[in-house]
């Protein structure tokens, strides 16, 4: 075989005291695919931002055709010839297609721009990706999403990219659009492009890729000819490791149906999700970052709005609001705890009065002492490790602002929690901790408190399996059925959450 | 491992051609004309003996106008890249002090026998000032990476006290005899030789949009100010110098400030420390009436000039219906309002 166009030998890179990559090295020869594979997590971004130059590596070598290849930021990365397409794409909504394709390089004739030449050029870009019929002179933000990611790609063509890599370019196509996507790929791969691929959807590895690589935890654990391997032995590859055992589990009874959504459909997304969640019941959904799991969550709370379909919290059915649904005993914690979960400028007695400022003082004043008295149990049940309930919840380590986050729907005495990552960022020990409140939560405790239902939305597979009664994924907007945690296993779920949904738009 | 996708052709799918924008955009400046002409009919109507419809009435709205169209050029390119140039009432006060004094320095001496020679020096003195103002906030806004708001929030303060600092505090007149009080900002309407139309001062402004336009649409340079405020992270991985593109924007804004100023100053026959106070205001309600977007990428010279002239109509519409100074005030401000809400409304329903 030729030399390889691009390698990456034993590159590392660590932030602080996580390895984010461990030794990786990878090949990619021109007019090659390579399939990059691996769960949320694995450093399949971080070995693809040291590759395009926004992380310098720790250690490692890189080389682009035959040379040494260090560069320094995304531009060196772009001009030596590697040329990033991110999942969130980098167009300038305002500017005509040629200005976008030619940004940076736009060709000119003293101070002013060589218009022919641009509209020249650009054809000739969107003729190589297929796509002749897209007039240069458009406004870019005119166009949809799949043009869209078709002008970027055609930028990258018109600066002469050797290596281009694409990162989830499927996420927010339709099936169409990624048949053309394929299409276009199979031709930049016979003008010699080498192409890597990152995705979390095997079917369209299998159908695209010539090579595949995989990422656990940081390292590389297989690569090989796509064709020899099976779908499952993937699923293993990026699943494998042991359920550690901190997952504490007593006999729940579920009991009235609290919170019940039929054909829901968000904006955007969830595209259909159907789930009935009881009383004393722990239901999981799983999936893939991005696939709605969260804009579900927000819909339950009031905080995104439903374009059709039914929502029910336990007899009620109309118009929702989060200070309504506080009312109704809905409780959420955000996944984005410093942006949105926690007022990180606050006390932690602050945080977690926040929703519920009763009884702290006569005339509805809030007094601090009261607020102070009102959340010292709930620092004392969870661990939270503070000094005072005075404290800034920002100087907490990440466990324990997750427990004042947990603390808040404590103190309002919630029936329905929805929890989105709530271990995310958080240490062992506070896991432990946070699985064993979900746990008491969901079991009865005294006659006259019923048992709270729970709905965890969560990518660590380990955890669902091990806090939940129930399970459902979620894939591509679509949420699948509810089944008993009995009946599923790591490598079921992931391959659910990575399957091919049926009736895809 | 099996093949799942269906190739199936996709239909072409239907794209706004550059001709359709084209079309689009002409609707948009019709739409503006539209709503001037709207403005000004209603004051025409509303002033008594139709005086508001008079050639000497219509020279003033121009000559107002042309000071906030002068300096919205530049505020036009500073919205565009996504910021804002509070300080430019300020820049307009302290060059019209320069460009006085530099006029002052000449009286009795030996320049004032070269009135050309100390004019042109009191414009480019003016203009100079603006610049360097300009130059300084945008490489304040750049090298300490403070929004533009926040700088230019002090620079206004700061210029403006160094404006009064400059003049001692007082207003500054030259003696007139100079080409700048007898021509540039001078009516012609009502003498028997007016072949100009205008005054200097409004054809200048003119011209400068002309250019202004050009610059934005054709030039390199030009275009990069869009690209930087539609999307500042996508120019810098294309290789735009995003930082230099704000740099230059900030101090053509304060460029322009300086031209302003020497119309103003025409038009006031004096430099005036404390004069243009709040023009900032007018100058960013210009821009805004003219369809620039405050979050960047998207406005026009025409929309600007036209926003500028809706300004400058309602101002001497309010004075000449005779209504007192705090009506005035209301009423421009809720004109301004609804406006930018019919545009946006009306942007909205094209898209």
């Amino acid at each position: 075989m030729s030399d390889p166009l691009l390698t990456m030998n034993d590159v590392s890179k660590r932030f602080g005291p996580t390895v984010a990559l461990r030794s990786v090295s990878l090949e990619l020869h021109a007019g090659q695919v390579l399939a990059l594979i691996g769960e949320n997590g694995a450093g399949k971004s971080t070995l693809m931002k040291v590759l395009s130059g926004a992380h310098l590596p720790d250690s490692g070598k890189m080389t682009l055709n035959g040379q040494s290849y260090r560069p320094k930021n995304p531009l060196q990365a772009r001009r030596a010839g590697v040329a990033m397409i991110y999942q969130e794409l980098s167009i300038a909504p305002h500017l005509s297609v040629m200005e976008n394709v030619l940004m940076g390089v736009e060709p000119t004739v003293g101070p002013f721009l060589n218009w022919s030449q641009m509209r020249e050029r650009t054809r000739r870009a969107l003729a190589e990706v297929g796509r002749a019929d897209i007039d240069p002179a458009t406004r870019a933000g005119s166009l949809g999403i799949a043009e869209q990611q078709l002008v970027e790609i055609a930028r990258s063509v018109a600066l002469g990219a050797k290596v281009l890599v694409l990162d989830e370019p499927t996420s927010s196509l339709t099936r169409s659009d990624i048949a053309n996507l394929f299409t276009m790929l199979k031709r930049l791969r016979t003008q010699g492009i080498g192409i890597i691929y990152i995705s979390h959807f095997l079917e369209e590895v299998g159908e695209i890729s010539d090579r595949f690589s995989v990422l656990r935890d940081g390292s590389s654990v297989g690569s090989g000819q796509t064709t020899d391997i099976t779908d499952d032995q993937i699923i293993k590859l990026m699943v494998g490791r042991d359920v550690e055992d901190l997952y504490p589990r007593t006999h729940h009874t579920p009991g009235e149906v609290a919170l019940e959504i039929d054909q829901l459909q968000g904006e955007k997304k969830p595209r259909r999700a159907s789930l009935q969640l009881r009383r004393g019941e722990v239901l999981g959904i799983a999936g893939l970052v991005g696939t709605g799991r969260t804009e579900l969550l927000r819909i339950i709370f009031g905080l995104d709005s439903v374009k059709s379909g039914k929502l029910k919290i336990g007899t009620y059915v109309g118009p929702a609001s989060p200070s309504r649904r506080w009312d109704q005993g809905v409780g959420m914690v955000s996944e984005d705890r410093k942006t949105e979960g926690l007022a990180l400028g606050l006390s932690i007695a602050d945080n977690i009065t926040l929703s519920n400022p009763r009884n702290l003082g006569p005339f509805r004043l809030v007094l601090p002492g009261r607020q102070d008295r009102a959340s010292a149990p709930w620092i004392k049940k969870l661990g939270v490790k503070c000094r005072t309930p005075r404290q800034n919840v920002g100087d907490l380590s990440g466990g324990n602002q997750q427990k004042v986050a947990i603390a808040r729907l404590l103190q309002h005495d919630v029936d329905i929690l929805l929890l989105d990552e709530p271990t995310r960022g958080v240490d062992i020990g506070a896991k432990a901790q946070i699985y064993e409140l979900i746990n008491e939560l969901a079991t009865q405790t005294t006659p006259n408190r019923p048992a709270r239902a729970v709905l965890v939305v969560s990518s660590y597979l380990p955890e669902l399996l091990g806090i939940c009664d129930r399970i459902a994924v979620m894939n591509r907007g679509v949420l699948g059925q509810a089944k008993p945690v009995a009946e599923w296993n790591e490598r079921s779920l992931m391959a659910e959450a990575v399957g091919q949904v049926d009736a895809f738009n | 491992m099996t093949v799942q996708h269906e190739m199936m052709p996709t239909p072409a799918p239907k794209l706004t051609s550059g001709r359709k924008q084209w079309i689009k955009s002409i609707a948009a400046a019709l739409a503006r004309i539209g709503a001037l002409a709207v403005i000004f009919l209603a004051f025409g109507l509303y002033v008594p003996k139709y005086a508001f419809f008079s050639a000497s009435n219509i020279e003033n709205i121009l000559m107002q106008s042309s000071v906030y169209a002068m300096a919205g050029l530049g505020m036009t390119m500073v919205i565009i890249t996504g910021g804002i140039d509070l300080a430019a009432g300020s820049t307009i006060a302290l060059s019209m002090v320069v460009t006085a004094l530099v006029l002052t320095s000449g009286d009795g001496q030996f320049l004032i026998t070269h009135p050309v020679l100390c004019t042109s020096l009191a414009v480019v003195g003016g203009m100079l000032a603006g610049t360097m103002i300009g130059l300084i906030e945008g490489l304040l806004i750049t090298l300490l990476k403070l929004v533009p708001f926040i700088i230019t929030l002090g620079m206004m303060m700061i210029v403006r006290g160094g404006a009064k600092e400059l003049a001692d505090n007082q207003e500054i007149s030259p003696s007139s005899n100079n080409w700048l009080f007898r021509e540039l900002m001078f009516p012609v309407q009502g003498q028997t030789f007016n072949w100009q139309l205008f005054p200097l001062g409004v054809w200048i402004t003119i011209v400068a949009a002309i250019l202004a336009a050009a610059f934005l649409r054709y030039t390199r340079l030009g275009r990069r100010i869009y690209a930087v405020g539609s999307n500042e992270a996508t120019a810098r991985l294309c290789g735009v110098p995003v930082q230099r593109t704000k740099v230059i924007v900030y101090a053509l804004s304060g460029c322009f400030a300086g031209l302003a100023a020497v119309l103003e100053f025409s038009k006031l026959n004096m430099g005036q420390p404390t004069g243009a106070q709040t023009y900032e205001l007018y100058i960013i309600a210009a821009c805004v009436i003219g369809g620039t977007s405050l979050t960047g990428g998207v406005g026009t010279v025409f929309g600007t000039i036209v926003g500028a002239l809706i300004i400058g109509t309602l101002n001497a519409g309010a004075q000449q219906a005779g209504w007192p100074k705090q009506r005035q005030e209301i009423v421009i401000g809720l004109i301004i309002i609804v406006a930018v809400a019919l545009d946006q409304l009306r942007t909205r329903s094209t898209r």
